[in-house]
């Protein structure tokens, strides 16, 4: 089975992005395919390798760039959302003269017909949200 | 095959679980989890709904998130199943889509 | 690439209070662009979106509701709105916008897709749609 996943939500204000990441990994544990997650609205603040939350709790960018490299997981960040919130890559900062980056390694921008790619693709589309 | 509905959200506090229920169909599956979890409770003023709509649809609720919460399993309304998140992919795996209530 | 999908966008948030409703218009001007099927449906709150006359000059935030006039033009052929929450709101069709729509090819014209359906038609529509977008 093919899943995509969307993210509408921050990580720590609401349960959602921990949802979204116990839900594909587990699906990736059961050997199932997470062709994308597409994070969207606050979901984007998913990307920033600049979240540094205390140590004894979890680390929701790191929980998702490990998944990412153990399985290859297309993380993608919606460009018009990341834009809003300020999240930046170094395309991003070159075309809208931005001084710094804060993507997450194994995170990428990009277009909202990421999001409909996935649904057109994929068997099953889940979203976690607010 | 027939739709998994989602619902995260308390019964006292929003109306998701209302709309959802009234939107699905006979034959189709719900998941509480999150504070969705809430209402898998006997006892409250919102068991009545999950016992009417036991009668014709399936209701699960996701353990991890019941757990968390201080939620005893002998209070869970009769019929309610739990799952796991591995129980959860299977439900999502075994559905024609799935109807998330956000 | 499959057949077309049946795409459902399901509208419950009100405008403004949340961005919700204005990143959700978003998503569906860009799925015009994939050729699929497109449906939106306005339940709960977002009845609210609909409403004709919103001004926004007080607050500071784009007025985006035109944009809703427009989404027969993005090949959105269906708005159902839902009965039951409309009328919990006071509201009735004559409150909402209209929305007219055209196939270029055919030139086959439908006045207003906005259209206000019951609870056991929606369920239908919903169970019916190959992916539900929520937001």
């Amino acid at each position: 089975m093919k899943f995509a996943i969307q993210v509408n939500e921050g990580p720590y204000q609401h349960q959602a992005s921990d949802s979204a990441y116990q839900f594909t990994k587990a699906a990736l544990e059961k050997g199932h395919e997470c062709f994308r997650v597409f994070f969207y609205h606050d979901g984007v603040l998913n990307g920033t390798r600049l979240t540094t939350p205390p140590q004894d709790d979890r680390n929701i960018v790191n929980n998702w760039v490990e998944l990412a490299e153990k399985y290859d997981l297309d993380l993608v960040v919606c460009v018009a959302a990341a834009q809003r919130r300020g999240i930046v890559d170094e395309g991003e900062a070159e075309r809208n003269g931005k001084d710094a980056t804060n993507i997450a390694p194994r995170f990428r921008i990009s277009g909202l017909g990421q999001l409909i790619e996935a649904a057109i693709q994929c068997d099953k589309l889940v979203v976690f949200g607010d | 095959m027939s739709d998994l509905h989602t619902v995260n959200k308390s019964p006292f506090e929003k109306n998701s679980l209302d709309t959802c229920l009234r939107l699905s169909k006979a034959g189709s599956s719900i998941l509480l989890y999150e504070d969705g979890v809430y209402a898998a409770l006997a006892g409250t003023s919102a068991s009545e709904k999950i016992t009417g709509a036991l009668a014709d649809r399936k209701v699960y609720v996701l353990e991890p998130d019941f757990r968390a919460r201080g939620l005893k399993a002998d209070r869970l309304i009769e019929g309610v199943e739990m799952v796991d998140y591995a129980g959860f992919v299977d439900l999502v795996d075994a559905c024609s889509k799935v109807q998330a209530w956000v | 690439m499959s057949d077309k999908k049946q795409f459902m966008f399901l509208n419950r948030r009100a405008p403004y209070g949340t961005i919700y409703a204005w990143e959700s218009l978003e998503v569906v001007l860009i799925a015009a662009a994939f050729e699929q099927a497109v449906s939106l449906a306005f339940i709960d709150d977002g009845v609210y979106q609909l409403v004709t006359g919103q001004d926004t000059t007080g607050i500071g935030m784009k007025n985006f509701s035109p944009t809703y006039k427009t989404l027969g033009d993005y090949e959105v052929r269906h708005m159902y709105v839902d009965k039951d929450s409309l009328e919990a709101r006071g509201l009735s069709v004559d409150d909402l916008v209209v929305v007219p729509w055209e196939d270029w090819e055919t030139e086959e014209t439908v006045d207003n897709i906005v259209e206000v359906v019951d609870s056991a038609k929606l369920a239908e529509l919903l169970e019916e749609s190959d992916v539900v977008f929520s937001f």
